[in-house]
């Protein structure tokens, strides 16, 4: 029988009881590989349930950097878990290999002839070194990691260093785990040819890059970007996000005098009133955000629609999740561009960002209350479950300390005092941005009454048509100083100088894009390429759109919304964009964007499309 | 809007307070309200109140949301920001508000439609997080703006302009603030200003959620016989359970009454407020600062048909939202990079907590 074969290109499947406590032990791994200077991407794969349903956890290894979901079959899986066991040997690419828990007998014969059975008796080893129950289920999968480090040629040393890392200041759990590494190491070293075929060699190619997940990295956004004032309410895959901004606050931000704290978090009973609070708070001069997915979105519209109108700064982080209604809510798409671009009745727009990595993450959600108060509305940064709730090798995160806080057009007392009149909605500079004053500044100068209202330049109630017009389009006009301040798009030239085709994608689509264009450029096909970092659409895409014959739209959602967003803003002829969707809810592969393009323009290949190729080399064993 | 301008004539010999402030320079635009409307009443009742505690206008934050009852804000204390925000969520546009900053005066206006029905979850929650605001309910027990429908604070059985009888059960605001942990609870009546003034100067003393819901007649779709919240029906049924006299904190304090006709309750900020007992109709009285003892005479009046007014409950000392939250002392508005920042130094070791 063949063995499948690779040094550091290969994707290993840990499928788990959800509930098992082995989030811990498998992040252990990839963490291990991280050290080891692997590019590695680890995600997980996991229902909407408290207990007791399949989770997988999804670990591809890759050296040449894809860090994007590779396809459905893999060359190793850790099948922990009776429920999904036929699925998980299934999933395996001939000659791979599937580690079980052989303490049961179960008869192989039943399933493929075509892999390697690594089977270890998980259960007796652990009733034979474990007396609490709770133990044996926990070691159980730390002695699948040491399994694993034998097999996989991990560096023994470096497991254990983060095994000392993770129970710092709980020292006495150290020991334990190490046992358990031992044991699994030991017996898998004694019962198996180590290394298998897949194996992984320290490359160090990492350099001072972090592992981290996407809802941390806004949350430090957040910190660093000076807020004080979160209000949220609690819903998958968004609720990290508030939690890592309390972890840091409560570590970052006590005031050294008094001890108290120079922050708010609040839990809402709702999300529309967690959108309140913000927009209050924000009112009164806070740096105010809140943090949902799609559903929240749905409930906040109203007050979206006030904030916008009223000219109120809002950080609103959406953290996007599959399906219409409650949907796939650990699952990911980007499927909210439509409802969160235009949310809201009446004539409304808002300002999207797109970050593609946790760097970006943490930038983009500093950036956004500069934004937000800049342009005195709403700011929604549109991340999704697979940045959010996934560790990425990313870049780390930077501060320039000489960075000051752009709090916008604000009017202090004294300048109050200057002024012969304010008009809150007076178009002083002729950027559609007008100035705004904090209740309580000034004892006679500079009040005005906030309203949804429609109303006067002097913030006055007024239906007259003309107040109405014009006010609206001033708001337009803000909106096209907006495009010159918001995160310009990345361009990517292909290596001939440029391509008559382009390809446009944001968010995590990112992530898949540098093994698309490789594998495309392997296949004779190359392509110019534009990350979208912010809506309302930056004058550089339309350009890109323009230079090329036919422009590929990448979408993680059914309808195409990018796409319309495109056609809808640019005025663009909706034949020159070719929609390239993905909405299973798992995150998108290279292999369904490269099948797109292929098809599309009818490249001979000669080979298998790349959807049902397996890694490259087969040895025999 | 109106299009008669406001007169700005004033009576050279106004009464100033301490500020050197008459009563007009707490006034706001002209009201555009119908002719005899309850809700003026209280607007000009939040003006007394605020001209005869100096307090400074633009110190105070004006929040409502939508309804006849919400437009009053901008009908009294111009120089105060005003927020109309969306309907039933001014609780918690007040709440971001006071977050931000914490040491200005929260009167936020709301009516029983913007209370009692779309906002009675916001309400309900603003309550328990002893939110430090004054919030009073303008209620009418009708919708003004839509042309008079019932609102939740209807009587059931009481009868609407074109005579159908309410089949609903009502919502009593003040039992359900007293239960949500409002330490501050009032009821009052907008055709009773010696009421209603030293209430309002009393909830803009207390620390904490201060709840008034005052009895304001809808003149145009629920002043008519038959209905429980019209004029005559409230002052013919108005049992007013005490008497307020609200004695600021500088004012020395004199005993004109016989001991044990009053009581004497010391507020957050060092004021008064002296309640005087007034047991008309065998209604005995009670300790205002018995919860369990508010709750059951509240509702014994409410079953014996009358409409009970004056201070129901107060818990003078019970900690604020801030003080449970444990938020700085200077408003958040007022904390810059220094305080918010932590530099690059500390994200190079939160980098490194990374690898």
């Amino acid at each position: 029988m063949v063995a499948v074969a690779s040094t550091n290109e290969f994707v290993v499947k840990f499928a788990n009881v959800n509930g098992t406590g082995s989030a811990s032990a498998n992040h252990l791994f990839a963490k291990a590989l991280f050290r080891m200077g692997i590019p590695v991407s680890p995600r997980n794969l996991f229902p909407s349930n408290i207990q007791g349903l399949p989770t997988w956890y999804e670990v591809r290894i890759s050296e040449q950097g894809y860090l994007g979901r590779r396809s459905d079959r893999v060359e190793l899986v850790v099948a922990m878990n009776p429920q999904s066991f036929t699925a998980d040997v299934d999933s395996l690419v001939p000659g791979g290999y599937l580690l079980y828990d052989s303490t049961k007998l179960i008869d192989l014969s039943r399933y493929r002839d075509d892999i390697h059975w690594l089977g270890i008796p998980l259960m007796d080893i652990c009733m034979r070194e474990y007396q609490d129950p709770r133990q044996r289920q926990i070691f159980k999968n730390i002695i699948y990691v040491g399994a694993l480090a034998a097999l996989l040629n991990i560096e023994f040393p470096v497991v254990k260093d983060l095994i000392a890392d993770q129970f710092r200041g709980k020292e006495k759990l150290i020991a334990p785990n190490i046992h358990a590494l031992e044991l699994g190491h030991q017996y898998a070293s004694q019962n198996f040819d180590c290394p298998l075929g897949i194996q992984v060699r320290r490359r160090d190619l990492l350099g001072d890059a972090i592992l981290v997940d996407g809802n941390t990295a806004a949350a430090l956004g957040c910190v660093y970007g000076g807020a004080t004032v979160a209000s949220w309410y609690p819903i998958t895959p968004s609720t990290s996000l508030v939690e890592a901004f309390e972890k840091y606050a409560n570590r970052l931000r006590i005031d050294p005098g008094s001890g108290n704290k120079n922050f708010a978090i609040l839990q809402a009973e709702d999300e529309i009133s967690a959108m309140g609070i913000v927009i209050g708070a924000s009112w009164n001069g806070a740096r105010a955000f809140t943090a949902t997915s799609g559903p929240g979105v749905s409930l906040m519209t109203e007050f979206l629609g006030l904030a916008y109108y009223a000219e109120i700064p809002v950080v609103l982080f959406n953290v996007q999740r599959g399906g219409p209604s409650t949907g796939m809510p650990t699952r990911t798409q980007q499927a909210d561009l439509l409802s969160s671009a235009y949310a809201s009745h009446g004539d409304t727009k808002h300002i999207l960002l797109f970050p593609a990595d946790p760097r970006d993450s943490f930038e983009l959600a500093a950036q956004a209350f500069d934004l937000a108060e800049r342009l005195q509305t709403p700011v929604i940064v549109m991340l999704d479950l697979e940045l959010g709730m996934n560790d990425w090798v990313s870049p780390p995160f930077d501060w320039d300390d000489r960075r000051r806080y752009d709090r916008g057009k604000v009017l202090d007392a004294g300048q109050l005092q200057a002024l012969d009149t304010f008009g809150r909605y007076v178009d002083v500079d002729g950027d559609g941005i007008p100035y705004r004053t904090y209740p309580g500044t000034h004892p006679d100068k500079g009040a005005f009454f906030t309203r949804g209202t429609s109303h006067n330049p002097f913030a006055g109630y007024s239906e007259s048509n003309t107040d109405y017009v014009e006010n609206v389009d001033r708001i337009t006009r803000k909106f096209t100083t907006a495009c010159d301040v918001l995160p310009a798009p990345v361009v990517g030239k292909s290596k001939r100088s440029s391509s008559l085709h382009g390809v446009v994608y944001i968010g995590t689509t990112a992530l898949v894009m540098n093994e698309v264009i490789d594998r495309l450029g392997e296949l004779g096909v190359s392509l110019d390429t534009l990350q979208v970092r912010a809506f309302p659409f930056h004058a550089e895409v339309f350009k890109f759109i323009k230079n090329h014959q036919k422009v590929f739209v990448i979408d993680q959602n059914r309808d195409g919304q990018l796409r319309t967003l495109l056609i809808n803003e640019g005025d663009i002829d909706p034949a020159k964009l070719v929609s390239i969707l993905h909405y299973d809810g798992h995150p998108i592969t290279a292999a369904t964007v490269i099948d797109a393009v292929v098809g599309h323009l009818d490249v001979k290949t000669g080979r298998p499309s790349p959807a049902v190729q397996v890694p490259p080399q087969e040895v025999e064993q | 809007m109106s299009y008669i301008p406001k007169p700005s004539f004033r009576h050279p010999q106004l009464p100033v307070n301490d500020l050197g402030l008459t009563v007009r320079d707490y006034e706001g635009a002209l009201s555009t309200l119908c002719a005899g409307c309850g809700h003026d009443s209280i607007s000009s009742a939040v003006m007394q109140a605020c001209h005869q505690m100096a307090l400074e206008p633009y110190r105070v934050a004006k929040m409502s949301g939508i309804g006849c009852s919400s437009k009053t804000p901008n009908y009294f204390l111009n120089q105060a920001h005003g927020f109309n925000a969306v309907h039933g969520r001014m609780p918690s546009v007040t709440t971001g508000a006071n977050l931000a900053n914490r040491d200005l005066i929260y009167i936020g206006m709301s009516g029983d439609g913007d209370t009692a029905s779309i906002g009675i979850g916001q309400f309900i929650h603003a309550v328990r997080r002893r939110l430090n605001m004054v919030y009073i309910v303008a209620n009418n027990g009708t919708y003004g703006l839509t042309k008079g429908q019932n609102s939740a604070t209807a009587d059931r059985g009481s009868l609407a302009k074109k005579g159908s009888a309410n089949p609903w059960d009502n919502v009593d605001l003040v039992t359900m603030a007293i239960q949500a942990g409002a330490g501050f609870v009032a009821r009052s009546f907008s055709g009773d200003k010696a009421q209603l003034v030293p209430l309002l100067q009393a909830a803009i003393a207390h620390n904490g959620f201060a709840f008034i819901d005052c009895i304001s007649p809808c003149v145009t779709f629920n002043n008519h016989r038959g209905s429980t919240k019209s004029f005559d029906y409230v002052r013919e049924h108005n049992t007013a359970l005490n008497r307020t006299d609200f004695i600021p904190m500088k004012e020395e304090i004199t005993a004109d009454y016989q001991p044990g006709e009053f009581t004497d309750v010391c507020l957050h900020d060092g004021s008064v407020m002296r309640l005087h007992k007034m047991a008309a109709d065998g209604a005995a009285g009670y300790d205002p600062q018995d919860r369990v003892a508010a709750l059951d005479h509240i509702q014994r009046r409410s079953a014996a048909g009358e409409v009970l007014t004056g201070l129901l409950y107060l818990e003078p000392n019970a900690p604020d939202m801030h003080e449970v939250m444990e938020t700085a002392e200077q408003p958040l508005n007022q904390l810059g990079e220094r305080e918010l920042c932590p530099g690059r130094e500390v994200l190079q070791t939160i980098n490194a907590s990374f690898r």
